[in-house]
């Protein structure tokens, strides 16, 4: 207790030194920074499956072609989980003397169970509100906000049905042998939202009609959908038991299967946050480094005191973990509050409209766990060489601080940080990148430094005095300078990589979708089809697509043991085994596809001759997360049944599919000699502009067979996450910003000490006050100069690493990185230097001498 | 009276570049309790050194010290410090106070670190028996040489230490307060009596105390 109670005295008496705000101001921008991206991806990533669960229309569903078991029901409400079934079929509709195939979604009450179809008066404008019937009319207010289903004997319709057929609001429509008034549009359906609206338009009714239409006879096509919501645990719980039951052909789907095009943007933009929050914090690591040192150099007399008047090492240690563990509560605290703020206001700027959810408790708690590790990472083992300071100091005060190894204090840093990047980036190839760039960057830089100044300094006869003075003075400084050097160097990296260097990659990773990203899928093609399909698209002036072959096949053996999906407990590596894959063969392999282990079919030989021979025998490229969750690996053979005849074949190479390329992509490729004579189809992604969306609908037409898929509202959906995740990094580069000031700042203090004791002795020895100014801006110079040289080159570096290893991009190096580096650090540490060291030359020297 | 320090063969070589150096060579002699040994030498003279390994400082190359018969470096350094805590008291030619610490909680900070009670209390007044009451919450900056080296005194005496170690007391101080704080130094070490062990190189201030010991070279003359 006493010794908590001295410890805190002597903190409240060390208050105003430099050292403690250095340390708060880091640790709080550290903590700061992680906690906003951690909150901030935790409500877009929450708000993403909330999207996905209404896409989904509910947080579980089932599909069938045919009826359910009635106890899926009873299964589900003993659970306390809300169920509704649909029932879709493709059905002539008819208005007037005009027949159509429409697309029916017969509906229950209370159908979509999540997410909401939104629909309006088909006319536009307020005034006809009143058209509508009294449900869909008082909800809400706004007309186009309603999320009730269609009341018995109406009808809602898509604006292509009411196009075809001239309908109009109140009209009335036959379905079967009903006739059903036509009561609102769907702007916007749940299934359409996904991208995936049938070629034929939709037709939403309510099951109750269903039996007088007398459609029901035509079950054979019916599609039956049985959908849960519930509480998050009622409903995993409804899965595992229904799960067992299940038949062949009823398939579940949860927000699992939400679109991968958004899950790889949005975690491109977590992995690019991450990044940001952890240059901060580096940042932070090597202030509290700067600061830690400078704090165990002030504090060596102090020491070698009590442990002369019987102070025991545990003790001397304890009264300053005290401190720095109560510096570490105030600042982490202090920093999650100001994350919260910061993630707050940056969700209420960029998304005005956005209804995330509140983000969980575990970011904050990670954030303070990485801050307290931050500390322990950095200030621990400098705090250490306080325990071990010799008692003789007292009386030698030439014995410096006791050497703790410099490989174990950079070691445990850099181990820190590389944990860090390992936790909060998830990606331990980030991770060790990060590692090995410190353990092997920071020494040679430092080294580097070194040798400058005493090739500088070798030379110093050709400058003028105060600068002859000054190189020498940092050579006999060697390793402070270095030091300095090495942590502005990373501060610059940071200002650097903020300023030109953030710019670019945004810029090349929004260029990635381009404005003319295909937006159709179109699926189903015949082979006698191709010609005529080519031919239409030429006749409307849309840039033809390439066709790609779609072979339907069943996984049936790996290495010639039979597979079936009671091999694989986890579902969604269960429903890969159960249903049919689609192959696709080719020469090449897509361009937006990437080999990662193995060698494409047909590529140059270590020989160097072109192996024709590869590509004329079977061989199957995979994608390499299928791989994982399947279990397989480069060099398996794979068998697949298609239509009943089987084939085999050796897997020569694994890809990464780069699904927010919005392209056609196949998990399964194989050579065209192993599949160009099964029976295949052909699909095609395009490009339709806005004005041409007509030829969607004669497409449709054309060829009644085609599926014509929407992409549209996907790439709008990764543009906006893109372009709000670019304001992001703008938001949490402030705090990487603030955390390089806090650098440059506690890098100048830690040598200030020094400068002042040199300032005073000069002074004393005659030393004008300009000839110090000039001394000090040579020093400042020089540092500057070569800080910023290094900080150019590890922004340049970083800018690459983030470029092909987070944005997947081809990395530019751009010039003006190094013009700036070396300008603005010259500049920026001269400033900073001459306001850390003006008043040196003026203060007596007496003063400085006695300690005042 | 019993012999409270013993200096047995104590040597300490230090490596100068690739040779050993010698700064103390075989130097043997014992204090009994409550005398007072001046050690006396050049600068050089290895007095420092010797100061140092008779407190527990330092360890020599060879030889050993006994404090109240125990041996000092059998103990690790913890276990020496904690005999320093409980036995000795230090006066410095740089005061050595710490400078976040004002001069009454300069002279609590051994009792604190011992855990004692009514820490503030002894050390209220230790400092009035050095005269310096008025100046309790004075930081070490605002105080005078004279002033600080009181403070070190009475941080030195407020432990009631068995032994007193004094590296060259006065040698910050000019020749008016440095007799001051000598006669401070005397008058607090009879009153408790305790043994003292002073560095010098005043002839004069050695003179004070009962025994004398000079060194050269290492040696003992």
């Amino acid at each position: 207790m006493k010794l908590l109670r001295l410890s805190l005295n002597l903190m409240r008496r060390d208050w105003q030194s430099g050292e403690w705000r250095v340390l708060l101001l880091a640790l709080v921008l550290a903590v700061g920074s992680l906690s906003t991206v951690g909150l901030f991806a935790d409500r877009v990533r929450e708000g993403l499956v909330q999207q996905a669960t209404s896409l989904l229309g509910a947080d579980l569903r089932i599909t069938s072609t045919r009826p359910f078991s009635p106890s899926y029901r009873e299964t589900a409400r003993a659970k306390g989980v809300r169920v509704v079934q649909s029932r879709e079929f493709p059905s002539m509709v008819s208005h007037r003397e005009q027949v159509l195939l429409a697309d029916i979604l017969a509906v229950e009450a209370g159908y979509p169970l999540r997410g909401k179809i939104v629909a309006d008066d088909g006319l536009g404008g307020a005034e006809s509100k009143r058209l509508l019937p009294s449900p869909l009319k008082g909800r809400g207010g706004d007309h186009e906000d309603q999320s009730l289903s269609p009341l018995p004997g109406t009808v809602w319709v898509d604006d292509r049905l009411m196009r075809r057929l001239g309908l109009h609001p109140g009209d009335e429509l036959g379905v079967g042998a009903r006739r059903l008034r036509v009561a609102a549009r769907i702007v916007r359906d749940i299934d359409q939202s996904v991208g995936f609206a049938s070629f034929a338009p939709r037709v939403l009714m309510n099951e109750l009609d269903l039996a007088a239409t007398g459609l029901l006879q035509e079950g054979s096509r019916m599609s039956y959908r049985l959908m849960f919501a519930g509480d998050a645990g009622a409903v995993v719980a409804l899965r595992a038991a229904l799960e067992p039951v299940m038949t062949g052909n009823e398939k579940l789907e949860d927000v699992t299967d939400a679109r991968p095009e958004i899950r790889t943007a949005l975690e491109r933009a977590e992995h690019f946050l991450g990044l940001a929050a952890l240059t901060t914090a580096i940042l932070a690591g090597v202030a509290i480094l700067l600061a830690a040192r400078r704090y165990v150099a002030r504090h060596l007399d102090g020491c070698a005191v009590m442990r002369c008047l019987g102070a025991q090492q545990g003790q001397v240690l304890r009264l300053f973990l005290y401190q720095f563990l109560l510096a570490g509560g105030l600042s982490v605290l202090a920093g999650l509050l100001s994350g919260y703020v910061t993630q707050a206001m940056l969700v209420s700027l960029i998304m005005p409209d956005s209804t995330l959810p509140q983000p969980s408790i575990w970011p904050m708690v990670k954030a303070a766990v990485s801050g307290f590790a931050l500390l322990a990472g950095f200030a621990y083992l400098p705090l250490l060489q306080l325990r071990r300071v010799s008692p003789l100091r007292v009386l030698r005060r030439e014995l410096g601080a006791p050497e703790a190894s410099v490989w174990l204090i950079y070691g445990l840093a850099g181990l820190v940080i590389s944990g860090l990047f390992l936790w909060q980036a998830g990606s331990l190839k980030l991770g060790l990148f990060v590692l090995a760039g410190l353990l092997v960057g920071l020494p040679v830089f430092g080294a580097l430094a070194w040798l400058l100044l005493k090739l500088l300094a070798r030379h110093a006869s050709f400058f003028t005095s105060h600068w002859r003075h000054a190189l020498n003075n940092m050579v006999r400084h060697g390793r402070s300078v270095a030091v300095q050097v090495v942590a502005l160097s990373l501060g610059g990296m940071a200002l650097l990589v903020l300023t030109l260097v953030r710019g670019d990659l945004l810029d090349s990773w929004q260029g990635k979708l381009p404005a003319d990203a295909p937006n159709r899928f179109v699926v189903n093609i015949q082979p006698d089809q191709r010609v005529a399909v080519l031919d239409f698209f030429k006749h409307q002036s849309v840039p033809a697509p390439e066709l790609l072959p779609m072979i339907k096949g069943r996984l049936v053996a790996i290495n010639g043991r039979p597979v079936s999906g009671e091999h694989y407990p986890e579902p969604r590596a269960r429903a890969l085994v159960e249903r049919e894959f689609n192959l696709s063969y080719a020469d090449k392999m897509p361009v937006w596809n990437e080999l990662v282990q193995g060698k494409w079919w047909g590529g140059k030989q270590d020989s160097g001759f072109r192996n024709q021979d590869s590509a004329n025998s079977g061989q199957l490229s995979v994608e390499e997360g299928i791989a994982r969750t399947l279990g397989i690996h480069l060099g398996d053979t794979l068998s697949y049944d298609v239509a009943g005849s089987r084939f085999s074949a050796r897997i020569t190479s694994l890809r990464k599919v780069h699904w927010d390329s919005m392209r056609v992509n196949f998990f399964v490729i194989g050579t065209p000699h192993l599949l160009q004579d099964f029976p295949a189809s052909y699909l095609a992604s395009f490009y339709l502009p806005p004005d041409k969306l007509r030829s969607g609908d004669e497409l449709a037409l054309n060829f009644p067979n085609l599926l014509l898929i929407d992409t549209g509202a996907v790439i709008a959906q990764v543009r906006a996450i893109i372009g709000q995740i670019t304001q992001a990094v703008s938001a949490v580069f402030l705090y990487t910003l603030l955390c390089g000031v806090v650098v440059l700042y506690a890098a100048l203090l830690a040598t200030r000490d020094e400068r002042m004791q040199e300032a005073a002795i000069l002074r004393t020895l005659g030393a004008e006050g300009a000839y110090l100014r000039r001394l000090y801006l040579a020093e400042f110079a020089v540092l500057g100069a070569i800080s910023g040289l290094f900080s150019a080159a590890s922004a340049s570096l970083l800018g690459w690493v983030l470029a092909r290893h987070v944005l997947e991009i081809p990395y530019r190096s751009n010039g003006l990185v190094w013009l700036l580096g070396v300008a603005g650090g010259l500049a920026l540490v001269m400033l900073a230097g001459w306001l850390n060291t003006r008043r040196l030359a003026e203060i007596s020297p007496m003063r400085i001498l006695r300690g005042e | 009276m019993t012999a409270i320090v013993q200096a047995v063969s104590l040597s300490k070589q230090v490596l100068s570049g690739e040779l050993p150096l010698t700064i103390l060579h075989e130097v043997s002699f014992t204090v009994l309790a409550g005398e007072s040994l001046a050690i006396l030498g050049a600068s050089g003279s290895g007095k420092s050194t010797l100061l140092g390994l008779l407190a527990g400082l330092d360890e020599p190359s060879s030889g050993t010290v006994r404090l109240r018969g125990e041996d000092l470096f059998v103990l690790n350094e913890d276990g020496r410090a904690r005999l320093r805590g409980a036995l000795s008291g230090f006066v410095f030619q740089s005061f050595q106070l710490l400078p976040a610490l004002s001069a009454l909680e300069n002279v609590m900070l051994p009792l604190e670190l011992q855990g004692v009670a009514d820490a503030r209390a002894r050390a209220t007044e230790s400092l009035s028996q050095v005269g310096l009451s008025s100046r309790a919450h004075h930081l070490p900056k605002h105080l005078s040489g004279g002033e600080q080296q009181r403070v070190a005194l009475a941080r030195a005496f407020v432990v009631r230490p068995k032994i007193l170690f004094a590296d060259e007391p006065t040698g910050n101080l000019d020749a008016a307060t440095g007799a001051q704080i000598v006669d401070l130094m005397f008058e607090l070490n009879r009153s408790q009596g305790t043994t003292l062990i002073l560095v010098t190189h005043d002839e004069s201030l050695a003179g004070r105390c009962a025994r004398q010991l000079r060194l050269f070279a290492g040696r003992v003359v």
